[in-house]
């Protein structure tokens, strides 16, 4: 009775080209310029004219190659102490990637996992983990971040921690609100009228429609992750001095900000163009998974 | 003959226990094996939280403060939980009211319906996808194979409802309810579809409980009705004697505001204010009476 010819006709088109077109502009833009962010990340020693903490006094405060007095050996120049700021700026792509991948996914998993019990089964459990993030909340971040840092010591480790500890009560709250709404809908119903247990449930009809949800709260969160990591190596508490970080270079860069402003423009310019980034993946990814459209 | 579904004296209430509203007010109700019942009423009639009751799907608000409700002689509400989920979808089963959102839009019309067929019949999933694809063709889909691949925005509404008729007689239940399977689906599709119900409700030797504000659908398929306002019941009899001879002055004024072929619009009237208003004070003064207690 199947006949192939009828069954290549009525084929279903593939739907990635639909939601690629829904994502738009905003989803090609972010994605090309996350993927360079990452690339580069990845890449950086390959990429890198120079070693990022060779230093070169007598080279100095030299001024981007296309400025009067740069050396074509240094593209963007170089720093007090006569390094290669273009180098620097790719290796501190890498601590900075590497903390926007691992401190979103932990603040992810944990926030999910709260999230979904809170939605789930409503009730005190729900009032006790609402109540925690509200008071979580209610303490300023970057004063957590540093008592932390004060406890577990500067670091990778504790600028991740400091994030993760911050972060997942927004994961928490979106994924519990949602939860909450998917367990409304009439689909969920007609589940549990087909007898599925609590489990079946959360797997089968709720995790599925959470997924567009937590992939543009990943992208946004990485952006926001970037941001607080410039923010404690701006105040010291980040990796150790001669790991390069965009922070620290403006640090540096602005003891010499009326001399040679480049420096401290490099790292500000880097950090602003990777949030804007994962701020428009996010913003396509959500148009892209979303099949009603909504502009 | 036992009754496949046996309600007494059910009362339900909605809200906090002092503000709270009585939503069924003692509804007494019987379906024999096979037997194909109409509950009617108007909108606010606690004809959809009966159905509700019986699937054990009454907002969380909601409790059942008196009456029983007996499945094929078992206590339903006395029932332990899992055993009460191994029944639904397997024994009891519903035609929702809405196909448009009662299917889980991100998952595939074939694995909604392979779930069912695991979860109770114990069957492997190609096994499963098998069944199901003869279920489908059972519902006069064509090409079930390959509908079975599609997701619920890529079929239409009739065809959805179809697939959760499908589903519903899927397990050879003994009762199945109808919520008012056909108010979404414009007429022509409504015909198909009361059919199609008639059809699988003969092959599968089910009873039906039919929820409708229709009485040219209770007309049309169900053998016996149920007349239900205020959470009362109002008159019952067999479908015939009941629209030729009316007891009750409500159902004589349902009928009077019911459109037909062979009457002018012109002869339309609708209910009787005064007569509604009566009703439910006739409700509220019982409520009062609960509410002080047995004498």
């Amino acid at each position: 009775m199947v006949d192939l010819a009828a069954s290549a006709l009525t084929q279903r088109p593939s739907r990635w080209p639909a939601a690629l077109a829904r994502g738009g502009r905003r989803l090609w833009l972010g994605g090309a310029l996350v993927g360079v962010l990452f690339l580069v990340a990845l890449l950086a020693p390959l990429l890198a004219p120079h070693d990022p903490i060779e230093q070169d006094l007598m080279s100095a405060q030299l001024p981007p190659a296309w400025m009067q007095g740069g050396l074509s050996g240094y593209p963007l120049g170089t720093d007090s102490l006569g390094r290669c700021v273009l180098s620097r700026l790719m290796f501190a792509a890498r601590t900075a990637v590497a903390v926007a991948l691992i401190a979103a996914s932990l603040a992810a998993a944990i926030g999910i996992l709260f999230g979904l019990f809170a939605g789930m089964f409503g009730g005190w459990i729900d009032q006790g983990v609402s109540r925690l993030i509200d008071v979580w909340m209610a303490f300023p971040p970057v004063l957590l971040s540093i008592v932390l840092a004060a406890v577990i010591g500067a670091g990778l480790t504790s600028v991740i921690a400091a994030i993760v500890v911050v972060d997942w009560t927004r994961f928490a709250r979106v994924i519990r609100a949602e939860t909450m709404v998917q367990l409304q809908r009439d689909y969920a119903a007609a589940a549990r009228v087909l007898g599925l247990s609590r489990g079946q449930l959360l797997r089968l009809e709720i995790l599925p429609n959470l997924v567009p949800l937590t992939v543009t709260l990943f992208a946004v969160e990485m952006g926001i992750a970037i941001l607080v990591e410039v923010i404690l190596s701006f105040v010291g508490i980040s990796v150790a001095g001669d790991t390069p970080t965009w922070g620290g270079m403006i640090v540096e860069g602005r003891q010499i900000v009326y001399q040679a402003p480049w420096i401290m423009a490099f790292p500000i310019g880097c950090v602003i163009l990777s949030v804007i980034a994962f701020n428009v993946l996010g913003d396509g990814l959500r148009a892209a998974l979303d099949p009603v459209q909504r502009r | 003959m036992t009754a496949v579904l046996a309600i007494h004296d059910l009362h339900v209430a909605i809200g906090q226990r002092g503000t709270a509203t009585n939503v069924l007010r003692g509804a007494s109700l019987e379906v024999g094996a096979g037997e194909v019942r109409g509950l009617v009423g108007e909108s606010g009639a606690g004809k959809s939280m009966l159905g509700r009751a019986v699937l054990g799907l009454l907002p969380t608000n909601a409790v059942v403060s008196a009456g029983t409700i007996h499945f094929e002689g078992r206590d339903l509400l006395a029932m332990p939980e899992p055993e009460r989920r191994s029944l639904l979808g397997r024994r009891i089963a519903l035609i929702p009211q809405d196909p448009m959102t009662s299917l889980n839009p991100v998952r595939r019309v074939g694995a909604q319906i392979a779930v069912l067929l695991r979860r109770h019949l114990a069957l492997s999933k190609r096994d499963a996808l098998g069944r199901a694809a003869q279920l489908l063709a059972e519902v006069a889909i064509r090409e079930p194979r390959r509908v079975l691949e599609l997701y619920p925005h890529e079929i239409s509404g009739g065809m959805r409802q179809r697939v959760l008729i499908a589903m519903a007689f899927a397990c050879d239940p003994s009762l199945v309810i109808a919520d008012e399977p056909t108010t979404a689906l414009d007429v022509t599709v409504q015909r198909h579809v009361l059919q199609l119900v008639e059809r699988l409700r003969q092959r599968h030797d089910a009873a039906v409980l039919f929820i409708t504000h229709d009485l040219g659908v209770v007309a049309k398929i169900c053998r016996t009705m149920t007349v239900l306002h205020a959470g009362r019941v109002l008159e019952e009899g067999e479908t015939a004697d009941v629209l030729a001879r009316p007891r009750h002055p409500y159902t004589r004024a349902l009928l009077a505001a019911t459109p037909r072929v062979d009457r002018p619009a012109e002869a339309l009237r609708p209910v009787p204010t005064a007569l509604i208003e009566s009703l439910w004070s006739e409700a509220y003064r019982l409520d009062r009476l609960a509410m002080v207690g047995p004498a």
